[in-house]
């Protein structure tokens, strides 16, 4: 999901309070409000349907009533008409609601006019969205999604689902101890273990780690380059711990806070080990 | 309906066929029917510890492809009337078991029997994975030194993840854990890993401590499941297991050299 703007904000939630008991039956506002955009990059009856179907079944109440916007501005140069009745009424039998198409040239315009979507004004992408390297992910959620969407390939499968859990934090909790060989990965979030983990297990997290046990195998957290990920353990007894790629072995581990309570960061380009407060 | 006990431990020499041995000798003396069934095919050992390999005709890979029936199979054992033993193949390898004809030996099995061993292979591989796949409870032995330690960690998180019950996500295997070869002067001299030291890595409820005992391996060289030694720590240290197995409360034994057993020592006695 990614964010559509219909019109600029011109009033905040206070003026609407104000201005609410008027004569008038109705009154015009802009507001700015999130919505799925439908990337097109090709169009065929066949194809269109059943990569629907697909995504559909996925997750049916997802997309249960949804209103989307049809954004052209990806579609393949040179691409023959699309007859937008037809694409509208697949839309429909999947209970997704076209409501309005963004981008697109002047034929196409008007061809999805005519199918009773207007065109929304494309909206150029500020250069700050355009960062490939979000580190801060609360921030960087939106500008992350879009970036996704916008990088796929039309022949693979854009990852709607996982769009979907970006909203909130992907963290994993795990009960039971994390034996020797096992391997637990929490992406998109935080992993709290509430066991020991043994020495010859491996836990990696794109967040933080939380072990409220002896952590004696490896603990890598941040994998996907957040320096701002930490470790925490209530006995560190670790093979290595790692923080977006830099790490530390078993030998530098024994210098502070062995097998007691302790936390990892990554400051400047060292990891450093501090006791809990 | 019979409950099928893996005796499994990862790292091979350890005790996984003596254990399973006695401890099926152990149940079947508590009065329960019992069958035991050697899942190391190609590397049959088995019923050498029963002293039965001159009775062995058929065995687990035959049932399983159909080439002869259970009945004609199962060993019955010579000391004990309700104790039988399935053999593994000496000829086939691990690659011969497959997950049908083991459920199928086992369905069958279950009908008549109150309790299945499995007696697991050394490994991680086929073999070890079909003996704990249909496990309600499992036995780890363990040495205690670091290596076996290792491996029994690791096979305890194969019976988390890859056995049936972990599949069809029903109530976990219940472990248990079986400490052998133990020799409390070692510990005390810090050559070996105390029973706490293997507890903190493990965290599995301790099942018996089988200390360090000559008798082990003369009894496995006679054929007699060391259970039957009365007189052997050992022996008697598996006796505590079953029935700590059954649910009896009883106090582990043979963790410290007590003065007396040091002077026996000194003058050639037990």
């Amino acid at each position: 999901m990614t964010e559509e703007i219909a019109a600029p904000p011109e009033h905040n939630q206070a003026d609407n309070a104000n201005n609410h008991e008027q004569e008038y039956c109705f009154q015009l506002k802009g507001g700015l409000m999130p919505m799925t955009v439908m990337e097109l990059y090709s169009y065929d009856y066949k194809a269109f349907n059943q990569r629907l179907k697909k995504l559909v079944k996925q997750a049916p109440s997802f997309f249960k009533d949804m209103p989307i916007v049809l954004n052209l501005e990806k579609l393949d140069e040179g691409h023959e008409s699309i007859d937008f009745i037809e694409l509208t009424d697949i839309c429909q039998a999947f209970s997704i609601y076209p409501i309005a198409i963004k981008g697109g040239d002047e034929s196409q315009q008007t061809a999805s006019l005519i199918a009773g979507l207007p065109q929304i004004p494309t909206q150029k992408i500020p250069p700050s969205k355009q960062s490939t390297k979000p580190t801060n992910r609360s921030a960087a959620e939106y500008t992350q999604t879009t970036q996704v969407s916008q990088d796929q390939h039309p022949k693979t499968d854009p990852p709607l689902l996982t769009e979907v859990q970006k909203q909130k934090p992907n963290n994993k909790i795990v009960t039971q101890a994390i034996r020797s060989g096992q391997q637990v990965y929490a992406p998109e979030g935080d992993l709290i273990i509430l066991a020991a983990v043994s020495p010859g297990a491996e836990i990696l997290a794109d967040g933080n780690i939380h072990v409220y046990g002896p952590l004696r195998g490896r603990a890598l957290a941040g994998i996907k380059g957040d320096t701002s990920a930490r470790i925490f353990c209530q006995r560190l007894e670790a093979e290595l711990l790692s923080i977006a790629g830099r790490y530390k072995v078993d030998e530098d581990l024994k210098q502070t806070q062995w097998k007691k309570p302790a936390q990892t960061a990554l400051v400047g380009d060292q990891l450093q080990i501090s006791c809990l407060p | 309906m019979a409950k099928i006990v893996v005796v499994t431990s990862g790292k091979g020499g350890v005790g996984k066929t003596t254990s399973s041995a006695s401890f099926a000798t152990g149940l079947a003396q508590k009065g329960y029917k019992t069958v035991v069934i050697d899942f190391d095919v190609g590397l049959r050992n088995l019923d050498l510890i029963f002293n039965c390999e001159r009775r062995v005709v058929y065995d687990l890979i035959n049932v399983i492809n159909g080439e002869a029936s259970l009945h004609q199979a199962l060993i019955k054992d010579k000391r004990i009337d309700n104790l039988f033993i399935l053999p593994a193949s000496q000829t086939r390898d691990k690659d011969a078991l497959n997950q049908e004809g083991v459920q199928k030996v086992l369905n069958t099995l279950s009908e008549t029997y109150d309790y299945i061993v499995c007696d697991s292979p050394a490994g991680i591989e086929t073999g070890a994975l079909m003996a704990l796949y249909f496990a309600d409870e499992a036995i780890i032995v363990t040495n205690p030194e670091v290596s076996s330690v290792r491996d029994s960690d690791r096979i305890l998180g194969i019976l988390q993840s890859k056995s049936r019950r972990a599949e069809t996500g029903s109530e976990p295997v219940k472990e248990h854990l079986l400490v052998t070869r133990y020799d409390p002067r070692r510990v005390s001299k810090g050559e070996m890993l105390s029973i706490e030291d293997v507890q903190d890595i493990l965290s599995v409820p301790l099942l018996g401590v089988i200390p360090e005992s000559k008798t082990v391996l003369t009894a496995s060289n006679e054929g007699c499941p060391i259970i039957w030694e009365e007189k052997s720590n050992a022996g008697q240290a598996y006796q505590d297991a079953v029935s700590r197995f059954l649910g009896e409360d009883i106090e582990h034994r043979f963790l410290s050299t007590s003065r007396a057993s040091f002077l026996k020592r000194m003058f050639g006695g037990h």
